[in-house]
């Protein structure tokens, strides 16, 4: 027993020195546990919480509200309208299938448009909303309204989108949104920013290049959500701004005026203020209509858009370099008296034809004009006059003027990334970049705005604007409440010597309009209130060959690709001008049958409204 | 021979009994349910549901059993050692047969009244099997082969019969309750370390037997990042859990970890995760107290048993939830991979709960009949 009994001590004694060690183990793990523990929940809290949180709380983005275009008269020529649209989110209906041909049978749509939906619903979680149908009219609308009791599940939502009332009216100004691509949202952080499924964003005009002002803010909800992406509660909600509403200088009656006279024709027409620089009417014709963009096109519209031979999608008021023909002149008579080459007694005597440097240089009167000074040259456009005082003048000297006068580079800057800078031509242009000197020939034929010169309507109005305002430089300007639009400091700054020579250059455009023998004499209107002055100008297409001279055709007679474009550029009224206009018809034949006649509805109307445009002024003020 | 007398003649009354028992380890269980009770509450977001109300029925009666086996006779307990060994042995050979089979593995017998899960048992009974076998041994014969091997086959087969559910995470908790016994009764140290060498050189030939699932754990717990929305998941969503916690907690039925879903197995092997998040650092730290507080009463109670029985029980049966605990809070807390391991009383489980309860009863007997020896 004794032995036994040692024997259970010893056995006692091992358990106990096991335990010990074991306990002391414990111990040692235990404040392990309890460290890793404080590790993650005090020293590591912070970072576990951001994870947390990220967890939990999504962010649902809301499409922002864009902001409108006014025109100066505050009428709205882009605005937002009420879309009616058709959501459901499909974890609420009970049978897909049937809600899904019942609608297709009530919206009347195509197989593929169905089969579109369809994919659009794979694509999405079961919660989340499926746009149905985006934009429909309000038969439909009421109709799916009215058989709600049959379509569980489906809501009729009135969600906000583009419109643009006057259709075709502005689309060359403006442009037009659509829904925004993958380019889009890469090439502007503030479309990125603010992207949202469905977002539609400016795609030409100045609704891209004010994309950043027009956009605005999405609201923005956020919901704690479960561990399945399901909503749990809404936490905040945060109203968005809406984007700023832009005011233009544009005034839709003369714009809409533009648009009637360009009608079926292909061109251009733009007036400006010579003082202010502000745009009145700016329009390239054919345009179209915008609001077929905002959802999309369809195929059918967009080939007749792209099919369209007068090519609707190019403005060419900005993006078009036409010759400027006899519209040229009054900047080469000007750069004439300017450089002291001639003075108002210098005179040419035109035979029809000058024979130089062993090339024959036509008049566009093949009898000639006989002895004629400038303002006779002028009124009546007489292109040898101008061979002459070009010759005598220089490319280069001529082309100073020119680009003084706002010829040869972008009008409006940055504003709308399609413009063009047109072409002023000069001896070192041509060195540089065609490596052949300049001949003489050429600098005759620049003086009739042919060869190489090139300029865009928009040009041609801002050069005619500031011949009617003296001589000085303005800026045009479209944002009628742009803040940021600082003046700059040149403006104003007279561009020519002698004011008497643009007084010169100014009666002969004069006289070139309001009388006889001038070559827009039959689009004059008496009435000293709308009277104005102009020039015509005719571009020719291609070379006029020897065997065209002979048979002298009629414009109508002529293959419409090959005839010449019609230009116009005029100031009105004449006495205390105030507008100044371009016109261009591509293909139009003739300035003073085809582009005149347009100034003289135009001045009327825009003399008409010039009234109302002070009083919109004054008003201004007094509201502040 | 005097022992024996004064044996004999220790007579327990029932006061005597009430006298003995032991109302710190009572008091720390009933703690335990409540918080346990608390956590489950919020599992069902704050409602009272399926979870809390089972959880709370399943605390009721096995609170009372376990207060009912502490009147049996520590005695008793050694009777039936072999025979409860076996019987469980059978119950897992009915569970490979008969098992009721949910999500791939089969682990439960139906018993009409309840799912009983009888691997569960064994983490105790083989505890007290081994506890019986090396009660009367001679010193000499501990480190005999027959012993050892002995001991080892009464280790790995109930072991073989849960891998075969498949449940590597109870069958490794059913080895370390054997293992723990092993190590008390003084089963020379080399041998644990010759099987520790053994283990980590056999370590690459055992991965290559694991199950695909098992293997991504495993690697999972080396880097969870490597798929955080698959695999990783459960760890980084745990991690996150326990930490955003801080030292505050976020309040009681606020963990939004657990409210929003993020949490897998919330209200099982997770469920400290939950509290954790709840309660913070702070409470936490008071579960673990309450949970160490248990373990020491156990080994408090083991040290002043008088027979070698009860203390190699309570010893083992201290260690062993204490490995329990450290390997559930080790794996939420990103310590150790991904295995199956409930919480001792907080998790929910009706057997895990039962055994815990039993092996509880037993210690409070061993504390109420501590002058009990066992011939």
């Amino acid at each position: 027993m004794i032995n036994s009994s040692s024997e259970n001590v010893t056995k006692l004694n091992s358990i106990n020195r096991r335990m010990f060690i074991t306990g002391s183990l414990k111990f040692f793990i235990m404040i392990g546990l309890v460290s890793r523990l404080f590790f993650l929940q005090v020293k590591e809290n912070k970072k576990y919480l951001t994870l947390s949180d990220k967890n939990r709380i999504r962010e649902w983005k809301l499409a922002p509200i864009r902001g409108e275009f006014h025109d100066y008269f505050g009428n709205v020529i882009a605005g937002n309208f009420e879309a009616y649209q058709l959501h459901l989110i499909p974890e609420e209906i009970e049978d897909f299938r049937y809600v899904m041909y019942r609608l297709k049978d009530l919206l009347e749509l195509s197989e593929k448009e169905f089969q579109k939906i369809v994919r659009k619903k794979n694509a999405i979680k079961p919660w989340e909303t499926l746009i149905v149908a985006d934009n429909l009219d309000w038969k439909k609308f009421s109709k799916v309204n009215n058989q709600l009791y049959d379509l569980n599940g489906v809501k009729p939502v009135i969600s906000i989108s583009r419109n643009y009332p006057y259709n075709e009216n502005f689309t060359h100004i403006i442009g037009y949104v659509s829904q925004a691509s993958e380019k889009d949202i890469e090439l502007n952080d503030t479309i990125k920013k603010n992207f949202v499924p469905g977002l539609k964003v400016g795609k030409i005009g100045l609704e891209k290049s004010f994309e950043k002002k027009l956009i605005g803010t999405n609201d923005i909800e956020r919901y704690e959500v479960n561990a399945y992406g399901r909503r749990i509660n809404q936490l905040e909600f945060q109203k968005g701004e809406r984007g700023k509403t832009l005011k233009l200088t544009i005034d839709t009656e003369v714009q809409k005026l533009a648009n009637e006279l360009l009608k079926d024709k292909s061109g251009s027409i733009s007036v400006i203020d010579i003082y202010t620089g502000a745009v009145i009417a700016m329009h390239s014709s054919p345009s179209f209509d915008p609001n077929l963009f905002v959802f999309g096109i369809n195929q059918d519209d967009w080939q007749i858009i792209r099919n369209n031979s007068m090519k609707p999608l190019i403005n060419k008021t900005l993006q078009g370099n036409y010759s400027p023909g006899s519209t040229i002149k009054p900047i080469v008579a000007l750069s004439a008296l300017e450089n002291g080459i001639i003075d108002t007694n210098f005179t040419v005597k035109c035979t029809g034809k000058s024979e130089m440097y062993g090339q024959t240089y036509h008049c566009w009167k093949k009898e000639g004009h006989g002895f004629v000074s400038l303002r006779n040259a002028m009124k009546q456009s007489c292109d040898t006059y101008f061979y002459e005082i070009a010759r005598k003048l220089g490319v280069d000297k001529l082309s100073q003027t020119a680009e003084k006068f706002g010829l040869g580079k972008k009008v409006f800057g940055d504003l709308f990334e399609i413009e063009k800078s047109g072409l002023v031509p000069s001896t070192k242009w041509k060195k540089n970049t065609l490596g052949k000197g300049w001949l003489l020939g050429e600098t005759m034929i620049t003086g009739i705005g042919q060869g190489y010169i090139q300029t865009t309507p928009i040009q041609l109005c801002l050069m005619t604007a500031q011949i009617a305002n003296g001589g000085y430089k303005i800026y045009p300007q479209i944002i009628a409440n742009d803040k940021k639009n600082i003046i700059p400091k040149d403006k104003f700054t007279p561009l020519c010597k002698n004011s008497k020579n643009i007084k010169i250059i100014q009666d002969a455009m004069f006289g070139s309009t309001n009388e006889v023998m001038g070559t827009s004499y039959r689009s004059r209107i008496d009435d000293p209130k709308y009277r104005f002055a102009g020039k015509t100008g005719t571009a020719q297409v291609r070379k006029i060959t020897e065997k065209d001279r002979e048979l002298d055709l009629q414009t109508f007679e002529i293959p419409y690709e090959e005839r010449d474009h019609a230009l116009y550029i005029a100031f009105g009224p004449y006495i205390n001008p105030r507008y100044a206009l371009s016109i261009l018809v591509e293909h139009g034949g003739n300035g003073s049958t085809t582009a005149a006649p347009m100034a003289k509805k135009l001045f009327k109307k825009i003399i008409d409204r010039h009234y109302l445009r002070q009083s919109m002024n004054s008003k201004k003020y007094m509201e502040i | 021979m005097y022992q024996h007398t004064r044996l004999t003649s220790n007579n327990y009354g029932l006061f005597q009994k009430f006298k003995n028992f032991d109302y710190v380890l009572f008091f720390c269980i009933l703690l335990l349910g409540f918080i346990s009770l608390i956590a489950m509450y919020s599992t069902d977001g704050g409602e009272v549901l399926f979870h809390t109300k089972s959880h709370f029925t399943k605390l009721i009666i096995f609170t009372l059993m376990m207060v009912l086996f502490s009147f049996i006779n520590i005695k008793f307990w050694f009777l039936i050692g072999y025979f409860s060994y076996f019987v469980v042995i059978v119950l897992l050979i009915w569970t490979y047969l008969f098992g009721i089979k949910s999500s791939g593995s089969q682990r439960w017998i139906d018993l009409y009244f309840i799912n009983l899960q009888p691997s569960e048992l064994m983490k105790i009974f083989i505890i007290l099997c081994l506890a019986k076998y090396f009660h009367r041994m001679k010193l000499e014969k501990i480190n005999s082969i027959y012993t050892i091997l002995t001991s080892l086959i009464v280790i790995l087969l109930p072991m073989g019969l849960v891998i075969v559910q498949p449940d590597l995470g109870t069958s490794l908790l059913i080895a370390i309750s054997g293992v723990a016994v092993l190590w008390f009764v003084g089963i020379n140290h080399k041998y644990f370390i010759y099987t520790m060498i053994g283990f980590l050189l056999l370590l690459p030939f055992i991965i290559s037997f694991l199950k695909p699932y098992q293997k991504l754990r495993v690697l999972t717990f080396l880097n969870p990042d490597r798929d955080p929305l698959g695999a990783g998941y459960q760890i980084i969503q745990s991690k996150i859990a326990v930490g955003s916690g801080g030292l505050f907690g976020k309040g009681f039925l606020k963990g939004t970890q657990s409210y929003l879903e993020f949490l897998p197995e919330k209200h099982t092997d997770f469920i400290f995760t939950l509290f954790s998040e709840e309660f913070g650092f702070i409470g936490s730290a008071l579960l673990l107290l309450i949970y160490a507080v248990i373990i020491y009463r156990i080994l408090a109670i083991g040290a002043s048993s008088r027979s070698y029985f009860a203390k190699v029980f309570c010893y083992s049966f201290g260690s062993a939830i204490f490995v329990y605990i450290t390997i559930n809070m080790s794996m939420v807390l990103g310590l150790l991979p991904i295995v199956g391991s409930p919480l001792p009383i907080m998790s929910y489980g009706g057997s895990s709960m039962l055994a815990t309860m039993i092996g509880f009863g037993i210690v409070m007997s061993a504390k109420v009949h501590s002058q009990q020896a066992i011939a």
